[in-house]
């Protein structure tokens, strides 16, 4: 909201950070470690301890049943009409675990090289082990729930590969896995609500945290409903309110996915890390028009059995099926030999951007590949992929009237998913004591690229088992915190009110939707798929550019009281422009290319992404300050997983 | 193409609601519903004018927020689709559409076509899950579970509780939806130690929420997006029987 221009790209460098919590010794041993050092709250005084949850996705919902189940006291929070409706249930492929129910040499080691590979070496050892080991608990959970993952004839549980992995360590619900984990948890949420330990907020906006004498006491929300700013005091506060994709405008993310609750609270003092690290998922459906609101993702594990295939030929603008086997390109098989078409979605979506760069993209504007199926359904017949695939077809026709048995897809890359959040330690503890950051919201175990099938076990693991202890141990000192200062909580909700009159009262020309399209526009072409020192400069210039001109010239209609849509997006977007700007900063600083941040100065010959790991072998986290942001380096270090270059070769 | 929109404006719970005429043009047949909506409303506000409310969230047909009736069909006439994943393409220029909110009266309007639909999690709540709280869960493949019955109870969980089965029944009936949940934990073995109690609890809750009964229909399963079937509440019926004799 300052109308200080600083000078672009601006950042001071602050005292180095260490996740102090995560325990020594060997890593298989870790978690054990901190369980049991972990301080239990005695049943009876859980009761009198409150914790609020914002968001009910699936780190959130399963976080909020498991604490009510526990006997916390339990205040759950979501924009939405039903907590069943958070777009964890959008997420379409399946989930990893390292059941190892294969027998093809998957193991909890395996699962946590890959993935820290797959994040190419800029996640956390210890928070990655502990993820794969906890994977196998998420299944058996859900299982117990009635999670219907899709079986084998003997009654057993199928699984599939997926990208990133040479071992089928995915289990899943037809195209639908997210929305039946997410009805899981949101089953047992419903029945702590009936149970009394979880008090559910629907329809209510989180806009504000509340610190009190250095720890996160509560929040201020907005009623969507009457309008009403109310605000919850608490003794612990979780954030589960997901990514920050819709910076972009168009991504893959529900319409109302937003940044404010976690932006609210690194205003306060949270840290926010690694805020460039954007996953661009190569398997959309491309953009049609200037109307478009949203982008579609088609699953990758399409790429099981879908080949991606270009022109040979710039310019060729033949139907597919006149094209030739010989002037066709299959270029993930030709490029990556060994992970052909599964490659990791980085590397996918960066090879879709060069061919369509280089003229021989498909479709309207020429933004766009092929995902093809003919040999699939020539080699297992139409009615097996249908099964494995009907619903994901069945979305793509209904979408662009095209039928994908007869023709292939045409998809691209598109906005997906955040691996940068709020910084948490070891026990998803942010950078404010009691404050603590679970699943897509938190930064911690993707590092610069998370692997397929991954989002759904890190949102589960941390909100079934990983924060139920660690909020224990937090909660365990309550005695101590005493009073929450009034002035906190009343200054806290004049900035709310303050910010909406102030947005009521601007009576301009444009919608929030028009500038937020226009932001979405910059972030895309400057901190997109490939960034340069250059383009960031430009971004950093026109956001606070924009950001000015949003403030004075922005319209929102209606009255603070009552249903007000528009006032809810407007809110939303001028918390976007705060962080895009930070985005680009990050993304800036970093000159090194690691995961989804591909900085065009630093690839190598064959035009791979090429790490810097002597500069850049560390997480960096931002603390908001009314002069510019300030970097806080966490460094990296790999005591098991031995740092190399990525090949998928 | 142009097309004349009536949409049904209701201010508030009390207000008494009215149908009111719009014009849009130049809509393009690859939009969505909701994105002929969203042009609509960019217009309104441009002009000083309140937009239209309407639910909507994750626009690709699987978090059930959006729902209208749409020249008397819920969600449109497209079969098996979401509000949010018809497209313009099936409309034609000169085409005067109607668009309402779901009426039923454990669904009240809040404001235009947005309605209160947490009477359905009331449902869940009575009785729509398996009692296993987190970290008691034995190994997953303890329980083999037959492909066919995990196949059903899938097609039964996708239900996505958008309440378009509530919205074309004519009695106002909760049915389908309870019912889904309902066959979908029923079928499976973790789900019969509570499969009785819960068919019933779920019931009848939803008869205190004051949805009517079911008489067949079928207009439920003809709307729903998720072609959840009819059989469904046969089974729930069943099941109601077993537990209250």
């Amino acid at each position: 909201m300052s109308g200080i221009l600083r000078r672009v790209g601006e950042w001071r460098v602050g005292a180095p950070i260490a996740d102090t919590r995560a325990p020594e010794g060997p890593i298989e041993e870790r978690w054990d470690k901190r369980r049991f050092s972990a301080k239990l709250v005695n049943p009876a005084n859980k009761r009198k301890l409150t914790v609020i949850v914002v968001g009910t996705g699936l780190a959130g919902g399963s976080a909020a049943a498991t604490l009510g189940e526990l006997g916390y006291n339990v205040k759950s929070f979501c924009y939405q009409d039903s907590p069943r409706r958070a777009h964890s249930i959008a997420a379409q492929g399946g989930i990893n675990a390292a059941k190892n129910y294969r027998g093809d040499g998957d193991s909890v080691f395996r699962l946590f090289y890959d993935t820290v590979k797959g994040g190419d070496f800029r996640s956390r050892e210890s928070n990655v082990y502990r993820l794969a080991q906890v994977s196998v608990n998420i299944i058996d959970q859900a299982v117990a729930q009635g999670v219907p993952f899709a079986r084998e004839y003997g009654g057993l549980l199928d699984n599939r590969s997926f990208g990133g992995a040479q071992v089928s360590r995915t289990f899943y619900a037809r195209g639908q896995t997210g929305q039946q984990l997410l009805l899981g948890a949101y089953q047992a949420l419903e029945r702590q609500v009936a149970a009394g330990t979880v008090e559910m907020h629907t329809r209510h906006e989180m806009l504000e945290l509340i610190v009190s004498d250095g720890r996160a006491r509560g929040i201020v929300v907005r009623d969507m409903v009457t309008g009403e700013i109310e605000t919850h005091l608490a003794d612990a506060v979780v954030l589960a309110s997901g990514g920050y994709g819709n910076v972009f405008y168009l991504s893959t993310n529900a319409k109302g996915c937003n940044t404010t609750a976690i932006w609210r609270a690194h205003r306060r003092g949270a840290y926010f890390a690694n805020p460039c690290y954007t996953q661009i998922h190569p398997t959309c459906i491309p953009v049609s028009g200037d109307y478009q609101s949203k982008l579609t993702l088609m699953s990758e594990s399409l790429r099981n059995d879908g080949r991606v295939w270009v022109p040979l030929r710039k310019g060729d603008e033949r139907p597919p099926a006149q094209i030739p086997e010989d002037e066709r390109d299959y270029y993930l098989e030709r490029i990556y030999p060994a992970f052909g078409n599964l490659v990791p979605r980085d590397i996918a979506s960066r090879a879709a951007k060069n061919v369509c760069d280089e003229g021989r993209g498909v479709g309207p504007g020429g933004l766009g590949v092929y995902l093809d199926f003919a040999d699939a359904i020539a080699r297992l017949g139409r009615e097996a992929v249908e099964k494995k695939y009907g619903n994901l077809f069945e979305m793509y026709e209904r979408i662009t009237g095209e039928n994908p048995y007869e023709a292939p897809m045409r998809i691209y890359p598109a906005v997906h998913y955040t691996m940068g959040g709020l910084w948490v330690d070891y026990d998803l503890q942010s950078s404010i004591p009691g404050l603590f950051v679970v699943g897509e919201a938190n930064f911690s175990d993707h590092g610069a690229n998370r692997l397929g099938a991954s989002a759904l076990m890190q949102g589960l693991a941390d909100g079934y088992f990983v924060l139920p202890t660690t909020v224990g141990d937090y909660l365990a000192g309550a005695g101590t915190f005493g009073q929450v200062d009034q002035d906190a909580v009343d200054e806290a909700v004049d900035r709310v009110k303050e910010k909406i009159s102030r947005l009521l009262a601007v009576n301009g020309t444009r919608t929030a939707d028009s500038f937020h399209r226009e932001l979405g526009r910059i972030m895309w072409d400057y901190c997109g798929m490939e960034r340069t020192e250059e383009s960031l400069r430009k971004a950093l210039e026109r956001i606070p550019e924009l950001r000015e001109e949003f403030w004075n010239n922005v319209k929102v209609p209606g009255d603070p009281e009552g249903l007000n849509q528009a006032l809810e997006r407007a809110g939303r977007v001028a918390d976007f422009f705060e962080l895009a700007e930070l985005m680009c900063v990050d993304a800036l600083h970093r000159s090194e290319s690691c995961g989804g941040h591909f900085r065009a100065e630093s690839q190598d010959a064959d035009g791979e992404a090429l790490r810097d790991d002597d500069e850049f072998a560390y997480v960096a986290a931002w603390e908001w300050t009314p002069d510019g942001p300030v970097l806080h380096k966490e460094e990296l270090d790999y005591e098991y997983v031995k740092m190399t270059q990525r090949s998928y070769k | 193409m142009n097309l004349t929109l009536k949409i049904w404006r209701q201010n508030g719970p009390e207000d008494r609601g009215r149908m009111v005429t719009y014009q849009v043009e130049d809509v393009s047949p690859d939009m969505s519903f909701l994105e002929m909506l969203d042009v609509l409303n960019e217009r309104l506000t441009l002009a000083g004018e309140e937009p239209v409310a309407f639910d909507h969230d994750c626009r690709e047909g699987i978090c059930g927020m959006c729902g209208m009736v749409i020249n008397g069909v819920a969600h449109g006439e497209q079969r098996a689709t979401t509000t949010c994943q018809l497209h313009m393409r099936h409309f034609k220029d000169g085409d005067t559409v109607t668009i309402e909110p779901w009426r039923a009266a454990p669904f009240p309007v809040i404001k235009d076509l947005v309605v209160d639909r947490s009477s359905f999690d009331r449902i869940i709540q009575a009785g729509g899950f398996i009692s296993v709280p987190t970290g008691a869960a034995p190994d997953a493949h303890s329980v083999p579970v037959p492909k066919d019955a995990a196949d059903a109870a899938f097609d039964a969980a996708t239900c996505i509780g958008c309440g378009a089965c509530v919205a074309a029944c004519p009695n106002g009936s909760a049915s389908l939806f309870t019912a889904a949940k309902v066959t979908h934990l029923g079928l499976l073995p973790q789900g019969q130690p509570e499969r009785a109690s819960r068919a019933k609890a779920m019931v009848e809750q939803m008869d205190a929420e004051g949805f009517g009964g079911c008489t067949n229909t079928g207009e439920c399963t003809a709307v729903c997006p998720k072609g959840i079937p009819l059989d469904a509440i046969a089974r729930m019926n069943a099941d109601y029987l077993k537990a209250s004799k």
